[in-house]
């Protein structure tokens, strides 16, 4: 029997970064990457833009089918993770191929988030945007006019609302918080977005819940209706941390991993939306959404796999967003001195308001 | 079919062919170029995607864009006048035979 390698649960951008970046670096052992999904890995962000828009699954995929073959990292689509023995270092999965027990030497999990959904009555009647068929399905709608209201005021949210007033349907934004994507920008960036998507003419419905969703459209908690056909969920997402829960592995926010990006077993690596890892700059535990974080959490793994390197963890957060003619591209958590990406010219500018452009296209630097 | 050479620093070439329409970005990373990174997926949202567009092929390549301008002012390596983002030259049958190079590094 073959070595049993590096075993990657999660075939996401960060999972698949992984594998990649174990290549990369020379690793010569197994290379197996797990996947719930059907299909090739494929990339998330464009599913909340472009994709809606253009409809093109095959520019989403990450990587073609050779590259599998070409660089010996085993692909098991369609095939979930149903629990990690850590004692017999294996993972019990299940696919088309029915049950089998994976055998590792490292574990990386990249098994990201779900979305959050909230106790909300009638919430079926609501579509989720995560998945590439989520994002398909999404499309469906969109071809007829109609009504609809987006619960959650965040990036997905926001994003795919404004897909959907750029293709002409009536568009409303529930938000339960008083201001727009408050977990990720300064105030003064939610007033700036929330100015915009309203020029664009959606309907924000800012500082009341949902709390109830039925055919007629979503009933907020101060007994305001608004109207809608069809309803999105955007509420935020929750880490798919169970699997190593149930294994005993530490859990806050996410499975906790140390700078080096190890959780509280060694041979187990955790990544990317799913890892609790301490913040570079203040060694804060952090838990980020953002596909940057996790390629570059799948980096750092991989060449402390491959090449035995001690280097922690040490990137500065950033994300982007795209509102259908809009870029932002943001620190993830407020900071100075950025040297690159997020802050490109070497410093951030003092006053968030002094850097909001008002012409398209624009690019807004330093967003908090 | 349009053909693309990418020179590595250390002088390795590799020719792809793409369709026409492809980006440059996107003709290497579906070939798993080593080199190109392409993070973003094409939103032109990172620079890890920066190339140096062949001083024989500068001027069919077109200009930067001032978004694209700026982007690659965070580039990984040095950035010079022949600086493109590979995900913002797409093939097309003027650019066959199209050679770029790879900067050292794109993170």
């Amino acid at each position: 029997m073959s070595q049993p390698g590096v075993l990657i649960l999660g075939a996401g951008q960060g999972g698949l970064q992984a594998a990649i970046s174990l290549r990369q670096a020379g690793y010569a052992g197994a290379v197996t990457l797990v996947g719930a999904e059907p299909g090739l890995p494929y990339q998330r962000p464009p599913l909340s833009k472009a994709y809606l828009l253009e409809g093109d699954a095959d520019a989403l995929a990450l990587r073609p089918e050779s590259f599998f073959t070409s660089k010996q990292v085993r692909y098991l689509p369609q095939t979930r993770a149903e629990e990690i023995d850590r004692t017999a270092r294996e993972v019990r999965v299940s696919g088309p191929d029915g049950a089998r027990r994976l055998p590792y030497e490292h574990l990386i999990l990249a098994t990201g988030t779900r979305n959050l959904r909230p106790p909300i009555a009638g919430l079926e009647r609501a579509l989720d945007l995560r998945t590439l068929a989520d994002a398909a399905a999404l499309r469906m709608v969109l071809a007829y006019p109609q009504r609809i209201a987006v619960i959650g005021g965040g990036f997905i949210g926001l994003e795919f609302a404004a897909v959907a007033r750029k293709l002409g349907h009536e568009v409303s934004v529930i938000e339960a918080a008083p201001r727009l994507m408050g977990r990720a920008v300064s105030s003064a960036m939610s007033e700036h977005f929330a100015r915009w998507h309203r020029a664009q003419g959606v309907g924000l419905h800012l500082g009341q819940p949902a709390i109830a969703v039925d055919a007629e459209g979503v009933t907020l908690a101060d007994g305001a209706h608004v109207a809608a056909e069809f309803v999105l969920l955007a509420a935020g997402v929750r880490p798919n941390s169970e699997l190593a829960e149930a294994a005993g592995l530490v859990i806050s926010n996410g499975v906790m991993v140390d700078a080096g990006l190890r959780t509280s077993d060694p041979a187990i690596f955790a990544l990317g939306d799913v890892a609790c890892f301490p913040d570079p700059r203040t060694g804060a535990p952090v838990r980020l959404e953002s596909v940057q974080a996790a390629t570059d959490h799948a980096r750092l793994i991989a060449a402390r796999i491959a090449k035995g390197e001690t280097a922690d963890y040490a990137a500065l957060p950033w994300f982007w967003s795209t509102r259908a003619i809009r870029n932002c591209r943001s620190p993830a958590t407020p900071v100075r001195g950025r040297q690159r990406r997020s802050s490109p010219r070497g410093s951030l500018p003092g006053s968030t308001r002094a850097a909001l452009p008002r012409s398209r296209p624009s690019t807004t630097r330093g967003c908090t | 079919m349009i053909k693309v050479t990418y020179v590595a620093q250390d002088g390795t070439a590799t020719t792809i062919e793409a369709e026409e329409g492809t980006s440059v970005m996107q003709a290497a990373v579906s070939n798993d170029l080593d080199g190109i990174v392409g993070e973003c997926g094409g939103s032109m949202m990172c620079a890890t995607c920066h190339c140096y567009v062949d001083e024989a092929w500068a001027e069919r390549t077109g200009e930067r864009s001032s978004d694209e301008e700026e982007m690659l002012e965070g580039a990984a390596d040095e950035v010079t006048e022949r600086s493109r983002l590979s995900c913002q030259i797409r093939l097309q049958p003027g650019l066959d035979g199209l050679v770029v190079h790879l900067p050292e590094e794109q993170l």
